[in-house]
C-alpha cells in the first residue's frame, strides 16, 4: 500500500496562504493570551488547593457549594469532573488568597469537614465513628487495635493481624471498587467476621472519597513557573547550537522559529479553550520542541542531500523536491505518533488529558510548521541575500561535508 | 550474495534475554501473581500510581543561625567575665539573626576586648568597635553558609529518622533542588497524612529557660507589667493550653538564652507519675550539658525554671537541689499516645529549627489504581493501532517493524528494571509516546528502501542504501529529542522526572531496534529469497 507517490505540490507557491495559516492561529492565541482568558495555571504554578473528591453517586454542585459556604470557604470553585459516562468526581479549587504558607492545610480541613458535615449520605448523625470511605490505612489499623474486636490484648500479634485486616479491607475498597464501598456488609469475605461487626457497629460510609490533594504554597508556584519558562528556552538553545553545529546557523534559526511558532499556537490552544497548564503539560510541550524538531531535520537533512547533488538547481525547487520526498514519511510518522497521542487522550484519563491535549495539538502544528514555516524560511533568506546583492551561499552548496 | 547473520542473531537473542531478565527478575513463580509481584518488584511504581504522599518543606534555617548566635551571645559574656572585663550587656538583635552587640564596655580595656574576642570569635564573626563603648560582632557569610546547611542536612536526618520509625516503606528524604532550604519527602502508601505530618512538622525541640518574670495572665498584661518592652536578654513564652492550674494560658518572661538547649538531650523514655498515674516522660542530658546543668541548678536553687517545648512552656518547677542530667515533662494532659510520640521524638532528636510546608500533593490508592487501569489500556490501544497500520501499509516490512517496535517495548522496560527507575503516569505516556515515535525510525528507513527500490535497484542494494541514507537523519531526530528530553530531566521533579527517563531510554533502545534489529531481520529475508524476488514493502 502506498498513499503518495511521485507527489509534485508547489508548497513555496503556497507560502502566503500558511502565512496567512500561521498568522491567524498564533494571533488568535496572542489575543486570548492577553485580552481575553490569560493563560489558565493549573495548582503547581498558581498556589492554591485542589481537593478531588469521588462520590458514590452524582453529587449536586449546589449542594457541595452551600456545605463549602457554611463552612466559611470563600469563592470555591466546584467542577465535576466528565470521565466516560459515570461523573461522579468533583475538583473543589480554593485560591490562591486562602492559601499563604501558613494556612496551606487549613483549606483542605475545610473541605473535608464541610463535605462531612452536610453531604455525608447518613449526615451529620455519626458522632464518634469511624469514616471507613476516608480512613487512612494507620489509622484503620490503630483504631481496630484499639476497638480489638476479636478480644487479642495489646500485643505485637494482635498489632499486626488488625494491620493486615486493615490493609486488606482498604485493598479491596480502593482495587476493586474504586475507593468507595457499597456496603461495610460486603467486606465479609475480605475480613473476620469480628472485624465486619465491629465496623458494622462503629463506623459508617459517607459515600464520598478524597482522591487528590494537592496543596501548593506561593512559594513554590512562583519557583515552578519560573522553572518552567526556563525550560522552555534552554530546550530551544539546545536545539539551535545542535542544529548550528550540525548544519549550518540559519537551518537552525528557521528550525527554531518553526519550533516556537509550535509551542506559541499550542500555549495559544490552551488560552483558548481556557484548559490549565500544569507541569505535564509543560513536560508535553517540551516534547513537542523535540518532536516537531524531528521533523524539520528530516525536510533538511533532505535539502541538504539534494543540494549537494544538483548544485544547479534554484533552491525553491530543491526545497520543494525535499519537501515531496519526504512527504509520505513526514504524514506516516505524524499520522502514527497522533493514533498514539489521540489514544491517550481518550483513554489517559483526566489526569493527562492537559498533556495529550498538548501532544494532539502539537503533532499536528508541528508537522505543518517543518513543511510551511521552517523549509519557506531558508528560501525567504536566501531571496534576502540575493536582493542585497550576496553570493547565494546557501549551506550545503558550497560545503560538501555530511 | 548471503550474508553470515548467526553472531547478529545470537547478539538480539542476548540482549532480549537480558532485557527481559530486567524486567521480571528470577521470578519465584510463574503464575500470574508471581509474575506481576517480580516485574513490581523491579519496576518501582511512582507515588501517582501507588498512592502516597509528597511534601515539599522548608527549614527555617535562619533560626539555627539565631540559636548559635544566641548561645555565642552568651558564652561571650561568660567570656569576658573570665578575663575581669566588665560590660553593660550582651545583647542578641532579634531582627537580624547573625549580629550581636555588645554595649557599655570599658574604654580602657578596648584591646583586651579585642584580643578575648579574636582568639575565640574571630573566625566566626567579623568585630568591630562602634561609637557610645559599643561593640559589633557580624557572623560571616561562610559561617552562616555552614550553619544553614548543617541546618539542613540534620533536619534531613531527623526527618529520615522519625519517617523510619512510623514504618514507612521506600520512603525518600533528600534536599530538594529549588532552594537550599528545602526538603522532598516522599510517602509512598500514606493516605492519612495528618499524623505524619504533625509527627515531622513537630521541632520537638525541648529547652529548660531560667524563669524571671511570670505567670501574667495575659500577653498585654506582661507587657504592661514589664513597663511596655521585653528587655533584650528575655523572652515571652505563653504555657501549653491546660498546663496552668488556672487552665488558662499563661504567660512567663524567661532568659533567652536556653540553660538546656534542644541539642543537649541524650535519650528520653515514657513513665508512670506515681501519684497520678499520668504518663510523663523522663530525658536524660549528654556530658556536656549535664556539667553546665548541675553548676547551674546548685548555685540557683529556689529560683524557678521552665521545660519549654517548642516554644509552649510546658512545666514550671522551682530548683529544690542541685539536678545533674535527668528531667521529665509531665502535664498537659498528655495521653499515652502523645507521650509515646514526644519520647519518640525527643530520642530520635529535635529539629534545628522550624519546618513549614510549602507543598503537598497525596494520590490516594484508588486514584493510583485508576491511573494504572487507563495508562495501561491507553498504551495497548496506541501500540495495537500503530502495530496494525505498520501490517496493512508493509505488508512483510510491516512484520518487521512490529518485532521492532515490541523489542523497544522490551528493552525499555528492562532498562528500568535494571536502573530501578520509577514508573509514573507521565512515565506510560512516555511509553506510549516512544511507541508512536519510535515508529519514525522505521517509517524513515522503509520509504527510503521503497525509493530506492524505485529507482530500480536490487533489494538487497535498496536496503543497504536504505539504511545507510536513513543513519544520518535517525541520528539527529534522536539527539534532539534526548536534549529535550534532559531538560526535562534537569528541569522536573517526581513525575515529569519520570516521563524523560522513559522517553530517553526508549529512544537509546530505538537506536537499537529500529537500526540493528530491523536491519537483520531484512537481511534474514533477503537470505532465504531467490534472486529476483520482490521485496514485501
Amino acid at each position: 500500500m502506498e498513499l503518495f507517490r511521485e507527489v509534485k505540490i508547489d508548497w513555496l507557491g503556497k507560502k502566503w496562504y500558511f502565512l496567512g495559516f500561521s498568522l491567524i492561529f498564533s494571533v488568535s492565541g496572542l489575543l486570548s493570551l492577553f485580552f481575553w482568558h490569560g493563560l489558565p495555571l493549573d495548582v503547581d504554578f498558581r498556589g492554591g488547593t485542589v481537593v478531588r473528591v469521588k462520590f458514590d453517586q452524582t453529587p449536586n454542585l449546589d449542594h457541595i457549594r452551600q456545605a463549602a459556604n457554611k463552612a466559611g470557604i470563600k469563592d470555591p470553585r466546584i467542577q465535576a469532573i466528565n470521565v466516560g459516562t459515570a461523573s461522579n468526581e468533583v475538583i473543589i479549587t480554593l485560591g490562591e488568597a486562602q492559601t499563604s504558607e501558613a494556612a496551606l492545610d487549613k483549606g483542605r480541613a475545610a473541605i473535608l469537614n464541610a463535605l462531612t458535615n452536610s453531604y455525608s449520605a447518613t449526615g451529620p448523625s455519626n458522632p464518634g465513628k469511624l469514616d471507613l470511605d476516608n480512613a487512612g490505612r494507620s489509622s484503620l489499623a490503630v483504631w481496630l487495635a484499639q476497638k480489638d474486636p476479636e478480644h487479642l490484648g495489646a500485643n505485637d500479634a494482635a498489632t499486626q493481624h488488625y494491620t493486615q485486616q486493615a490493609d486488606a479491607i482498604l485493598n479491596f475498597k480502593d482495587n476493586q471498587h474504586g475507593g468507595l464501598l457499597p456496603s461495610i456488609d460486603s467486606l465479609s469475605g475480605t475480613a473476620t467476621p469480628a472485624v465486619v461487626n465491629q465496623l458494622k457497629q462503629d463506623a459508617y460510609l459517607s459515600g464520598f472519597t478524597i482522591r487528590n490533594v494537592e496543596i501548593v504554597g506561593p512559594q513554590v508556584g512562583a519557583q515552578l513557573r519560573k522553572q518552567a519558562l526556563l525550560a522552555t528556552l534552554y530546550s530551544l538553545a539546545g536545539m539551535l547550537v545542535y542544529l548550528w553545529f550540525r548544519f549550518e546557523l540559519i537551518y537552525g534559526v528557521a528550525a527554531v522559529v518553526a519550533v516556537f511558532h509550535d509551542t506559541l499556537i499550542t500555549v495559544g490552544a490552551f488560552s483558548l479553550s481556557n484548559q490549565e497548564v500544569s507541569l505535564t503539560v509543560i513536560a508535553a510541550i517540551l516534547t513537542l520542541v523535540g518532536y516537531s524538531m524531528n521533523d524539520t531535520i528530516v525536510v533538511f537533512d533532505r535539502i541538504r542531500e539534494n543540494l549537494r547533488m544538483s548544485r544547479r538547481e534554484p533552491l525553491a525547487a530543491v526545497v520543494n523536491r525535499s519537501i515531496n520526498q519526504t512527504l509520505s514519511r513526514t504524514v506516516l510518522t505524524s499520522g502514527l505518533t497522533f493514533l498514539t497521542v489521540l489514544s491517550l487522550f481518550v483513554f489517559g484519563g483526566e489526569v493527562l488529558r492537559g498533556f495529550s491535549f498538548a501532544l494532539v495539538v502539537g503533532i499536528l502544528i508541528g508537522t505543518y510548521s517543518s513543511i510551511a514555516v521552517a523549509a519557506p524560511m531558508l528560501v525567504a533568506y536566501q531571496d534576502w541575500r540575493a536582493g542585497r546583492g550576496k553570493a547565494a551561499a546557501l549551506p550545503a552548496a558550497r560545503k560538501a561535508k555530511a | 550474495m548471503r550474508k553470515n547473520l548467526t553472531s547478529k542473531t545470537i547478539l538480539i537473542f542476548a540482549v532480549v534475554i537480558v532485557f527481559v531478565f530486567g524486567i521480571i527478575g528470577l521470578p519465584g513463580g510463574f503464575s500470574g501473581s508471581a509474575l506481576k509481584a517480580s516485574i513490581l518488584n523491579r519496576i518501582h511504581l511512582g507515588l501517582d500510581l501507588k498512592g502516597g504522599t509528597h511534601l515539599i518543606l522548608q527549614v527555617m534555617v535562619n533560626e539555627a543561625v539565631g540559636t548559635a548566635r544566641d548561645s555565642d551571645a552568651a558564652h561571650i559574656q561568660q567570656d569576658l567575665q573570665a578575663n575581669s572585663i566588665t560590660v553593660g550587656s550582651v545583647t542578641s538583635d532579634p531582627s537580624r539573626p547573625d549580629l550581636i552587640e555588645i554595649n557599655g564596655a570599658p574604654l580602657d580595656r578596648s584591646s583586651d576586648i579585642r584580643s578575648v574576642l579574636d582568639s575565640k570569635y574571630g573566625t566566626q564573626y567579623d568585630i568591630a568597635s562602634g561609637a557610645n563603648n559599643t561593640w559589633t560582632l557580624t557572623m560571616k557569610a561562610s559561617a552562616v553558609a555552614d550553619l544553614k546547611k548543617n541546618a539542613l542536612d540534620q533536619a534531613i536526618e531527623v526527618i529520615r529518622t522519625r519517617v523510619d520509625s512510623l514504618g514507612v516503606t521506600e520512603p525518600v528524604v533528600e534536599p530538594y533542588n529549588l532552594g537550599s532550604d528545602q526538603i522532598l519527602v516522599e510517602l509512598p502508601g500514606i493516605d492519612d497524612e495528618g499524623r505524619v505530618k504533625d509527627v515531622i512538622q513537630s521541632t520537638a525541640r525541648l529547652e529548660i529557660h531560667a524563669v524571671l518574670g511570670g505567670p501574667y495572665t495575659s500577653e498585654q498584661d506582661a507587657m504592661q507589667q514589664l513597663g511596655g518592652t521585653v528587655p533584650l536578654d528575655s523572652i515571652l513564652v505563653p504555657t501549653k493550653p491546660g498546663v496552668s492550674s488556672t487552665g488558662g494560658v499563661q504567660w512567663y518572661q524567661l532568659k533567652r538564652t536556653a540553660e538546656v538547649g534542644g541539642t543537649d538531650i541524650r535519650s528520653a523514655r515514657v513513665s508512670q507519675n506515681p501519684n497520678t498515674n499520668e504518663p510523663e516522660v523522663d530525658f536524660y542530658l549528654t556530658t556536656a550539658a549535664g556539667d553546665h546543668f548541675a553548676d547551674y541548678t546548685g548555685a540557683n536553687k529556689g529560683k524557678y525554671l521552665a521545660v519549654v517545648l517548642d516554644n509552649k512552656v510546658q512545666e514550671v518547677a522551682s530548683i529544690h537541689d542541685q539536678i545533674r542530667d535527668q528531667g521529665n515533662i509531665s502535664g498537659g494532659n498528655m495521653s499515652n499516645q502523645q507521650a509515646n510520640d514526644l519520647a519518640m521524638l525527643l530520642n530520635t532528636g529535635s529539629l534545628p529549627a522550624s519546618l513549614h510546608y510549602l507543598q503537598e500533593s497525596t494520590v490516594g490508592p484508588s486514584l493510583g489504581v485508576d491511573s494504572i487501569h487507563q495508562g495501561v489500556m491507553a498504551s495497548i490501544v496506541g501500540m495495537l493501532a500503530v502495530m496494525i497500520f505498520m501490517l496493512i501499509y508493509y505488508r512483510g516490512a510491516g512484520v518487521n517493524a512490529d518485532i521492532a517496535l515490541f523489542l523497544n517495548l522490551v528493552i525499555l522496560l528492562g532498562f528500568m528494571g535494571f536502573t530501578s527507575s520509577v514508573l509514573t503516569l507521565p512515565g506510560i505516556a512516555g511509553v506510549i509516546l516512544t511507541i508512536g515515535m519510535g515508529v519514525d525510525s522505521n517509517v524513515l528507513i522503509f520509504e527510503r528502501i521503497r525509493e530506492e527500490l524505485r529507482a530500480g535497484k536490487s533489494p538487497s542494494a535498496a536496503v543497504d542504501q536504505g539504511f545507510a541514507h536513513a543513519w544520518t537523519t535517525i541520528l539527529d531526530t534522536h539527539v534532539t529529542t534526548i536534549v529535550s528530553a534532559a531538560i526535562l530531566f534537569i528541569f522536573g521533579t517526581g513525575p515529569v522526572r519520570g516521563f524523560a527517563v522513559t522517553l530517553s531510554f526508549g529512544l537509546f533502545a530505538n537506536l537499537f531496534t529500529a537500526v540493528f534489529v530491523s536491519r537483520v531481520i531484512f537481511e534474514a529475508n533477503l537470505n532465504r529469497k531467490q534472486r529476483g524476488e520482490a521485496l514485501s514493502i
